[in-house]
């Protein structure tokens, strides 16, 4: 078999066999039950508990674990205002990098408190080391905040009433420090052994064999580019992302890299399972996420190992795949099923440039970002995927005339509500960012870097990145003005927390209702047909959806090609 | 409300000092035992020093070409071209490349031309090319510096980067490696 495609499923396999024992401690961590990680971390947390005033005992309702969620992060884009405007005179700042504009501070603190990291900026000329670290940071904290709800969503599902589903600092400290924080450090030393930059010195100077002078940008990279996967953030410390032949030297880190973003999502998936003690709910949940992800990847690698046919055509050797924006060391393949890695799960990270990826990976890539579930980001994908599976449940009751429940709850009008206006939101803020972007060609046409549909494409990507939350862009786009710092800024604050506070609220709703014990009238839902129906529901509602929009961009641009 | 708003400070205060400064120094402890302690692996040769890792311009008669960069092989920034696969300005840059290969490399056809020496990578700092675009510049080079044909194919085949385990990625060349090797051949 060719090399290259063994490569991918490799990671792939290896993956889910590291996510399914990693599930299970993670469902003991958020369970409070004994793990090996208790003498390293509980006399550290302890002291944090003092510190910090907290009483971990102490039980929350759904609102009360919001409010905390809503005023953390509101905490935490201040200082990040603060941090990103005046780095230019805070220290650990070598190459003299200057301080944010006011609306690209906004638009970076704001992408990076939400998980997405959009980046409108360049990390070599656009940040401190000291702004690279507060970043990293906030790389831990928005992940841990991720995993946290879905520890709420965890514990308002078990089977009994309450309105009491656990402490939120407990469930936010114990995700830092005993699933993000043990993971980022076993992957940055993998990556600074192979030969990733961990250091403070500023640009080095280098002269080339054959005489010219040219910089080059170093620093603290291995420490950020760790977290930045196993977070599922994705934003670079290098303008190129992990494309960077420092942040990503090998073929071997490359793979490091794919599957350290894609661990933490899988392992949500089997934690739940191990959590509920549900694994067919479990595995029927991966099993609908993985179908959906290889509908997308396949074509994906397909794509893009076949080259661009315009190439072809001029008679060179397109036998390497489409090499524009692509890397020789990982190849056309691994670049595909990357470039689908990272927009299914929202992690956002790049190691090849989609602007420059074939018009139906393009469309592969803007329908993961826009059913946003398959896996899904830190936590929150697991949210997202709650949302479709109560839609499916009450479609699904309606169809077979059987009163619907998930998990011995009675779903009604209320909760309905509140999944359609979720699911609908998405949707929403995509197709009304891009028209107002289109209609207005001094904000959007003025800044695309391709013409015709592909810069049609560029908008588009522009807003389903930020709605999903997943910081990857079409990099051509002049992104770094008020109007994309802005709008995207206002749909990254809405689309992050709206799709939380939605789901906790309908999980809160529900664990404070009457226990329905399951009987024979009960409608499974950790079957195969379920998981069928929950496939379809997620295809009407998020694909469907977007089907005009997408025939104007990379759809229109592959029949283009073909001509 | 007033009680969450200091829990929530403190707690900030206290994961920023965690994560920023300890995860970092632990990091940064470790990597002083990495490859040149963790500041980028280097090739010296002849006295000067060069990051394995970033690749170089070659514009100059008898060394093997880089593949096109959008960054001119600057690494004080990176980035592709960010072209778009239909763009014609694009696809008229790339047939310009071909048309210039062509004439510089006497004898090739273009079915001899791999597509990634007419693409620029993703970085523009890509330090490989693949195995035919080094093989298509044989003749050019050997030409150019007086050398057998053979000689030199012998040399791209001993700076092949086999797939990892030999199972694993694509086959790759250190363009830098190999224009360092090729300086040393009599």
């Amino acid at each position: 078999m060719n090399t290259e495609i063994l490569g991918i499923v490799l990671v792939f396999v290896l993956t889910v066999a590291f996510a399914i024992p990693l599930g299970r401690y993670i469902a003991r961590v958020y369970n409070g039950d004994s793990t090996f990680t208790d003498g390293i971390f509980n006399p550290f947390e302890k002291l944090l508990y003092r510190f910090c005033g907290i009483s971990p005992n102490e039980e929350m309702g759904w609102k009360q674990h919001l409010k905390i969620l809503l005023t953390i992060n509101f905490v935490w884009f201040l200082l990040s205002m603060f941090v990103l405007m005046c780095q230019g005179w805070l220290p650990l700042n070598p190459d003299n990098n200057p301080g944010m504009s006011a609306d690209l501070a906004f638009n970076t603190a704001i992408s990076f408190v939400v998980n997405c990291n959009l980046q409108h900026y360049s990390g070599e000329t656009g940040l401190s080391y000291f702004g690279q670290l507060f970043l990293m940071f906030l790389q831990f904290v928005s992940a841990a905040t991720g995993l946290t709800t879905a520890a709420i969503l965890f514990n308002a599902l078990k089977e009994r009433t309450t309105d009491k589903l656990g402490n939120f600092y407990v469930y936010l400290i114990k995700s830092c420090t005993r699933i993000l924080l043990p993971l980022s450090v076993i992957t940055a030393i993998i990556l600074v052994f192979n030969g990733t930059p961990m250091t403070f010195d500023g640009k080095q100077q280098m002269t080339t064999l054959q005489g010219e002078t040219v910089n080059v940008s170093t620093g603290p990279v291995a420490a950020f580019t760790a977290i930045k996967h196993i977070g599922t953030n994705g934003g670079g410390f290098f303008g190129a992302n992990s494309a960077h032949p420092l942040e990503n030297p090998t073929y071997l880190t490359n793979m490091v890299e794919l599957g350290a973003q894609m661990l933490v999502p899988f392992a949500m998936i089997f934690a739940l399972g191990f959590y509920l003690n549900r694994k067919k709910l479990a595995l029927m949940i991966f099993g609908v996420m993985t179908v959906g992800f290889l509908l997308l990847a396949i074509p994906t690698v397909i794509a893009e190992m076949n080259g661009n046919p315009a190439l072809t055509k001029m008679g060179i050797n397109t036998g390497m795949g489409a090499t524009e924006g692509k890397e020789v060391r990982f190849g056309a393949a691994a670049s595909g099923f990357w470039s689908i890695a990272t927009t299914v799960i929202s992690t956002g990270s790049v190691n090849s440039m989609h602007d420059s990826a074939m018009p139906l990976s393009g469309l592969m890539q803007l329908l993961a970002m826009m059913v946003n579930c398959f896996y899904g980001g830190c936590g929150v994908g697991l949210l997202n995927f709650y949302i479709f599976i109560i839609l499916a449940v009450f479609i699904s009751g309606l169809m077979v005339g059987r009163t619907p429940e998930f998990l011995g709850k009675k779903i009604e009008a209320r909760e309905m509500k509140i999944a359609m206006i979720i699911a609908l939101l998405h949707t929403l803020l995509i197709l009304s960012g891009t028209a107002l972007s289109t209609a207005f060609a001094e904000y959007g046409a003025s800044t695309l870097n391709n013409p015709g549909y592909h810069g049609f494409s560029e908008i588009l990507y522009e807003f389903t990145s930020a709605s999903a939350n997943n910081g990857s862009g079409m990099e051509g786009l002049g992104d770094n003005n008020p109007w994309w710092n802005i709008t995207t800024g206002v749909v990254l604050l809405l689309s992050r927390f709206l799709p939380i506070i939605g789901p906790i609220a309908i999980a809160g709703i529900l664990a404070a209702k009457k226990h329905v014990p399951e009987s024979s009238g009960t409608l499974k839902t950790d079957t195969s047909t379920f998981g069928l129906m929950v496939f379809a529901v997620i295809f009407i509602i998020a694909a469907l959806s977007f089907f005009p929009a997408l025939a104007l961009g990379p759809i229109a641009e592959y029949f283009s090609l073909l001509n | 409300m007033k009680n969450i708003f200091f829990q929530t400070i403190k707690l900030t205060v206290a994961f920023l000092v965690f994560f920023s400064v300890f995860y970092t120094l632990l990091i940064f402890g470790v990597a002083q035992a990495a490859p040149n302690r963790g500041r980028g692996k280097l090739i010296t040769d002849n006295g000067k020093t060069y990051y394995k890792n970033i690749g170089q311009s070659f514009t100059k008669k008898g060394y093997f070409n880089s593949r096109p960069s959008a960054v001119a092989y600057n690494a004080a920034g990176s980035g592709g071209s960010n072209k778009g696969p239909s763009n014609p300005e694009y696809l008229a840059e790339v047939q310009q490349r071909i048309d210039t290969l062509l004439i510089l490399n006497p004898g090739i056809k273009r079915s001899d031309i791999s597509a990634d020496l007419v693409t620029a990578s993703g970085s523009g700092l890509d330090p490989h090319i693949s195995v035919l675009a080094a093989k298509m510049q044989i003749n050019r080079i050997a030409k150019e510096r007086n050398l057998d044909p053979a000689q030199l194919n012998t040399l791209i085949e001993q700076h092949t980067d086999k797939p990892l385990l030999g199972l694993f990625g694509p086959h790759k060349i250190n363009v830098l490696e190999l224009n360092i090797a090729l300086d040393k051949v009599k």
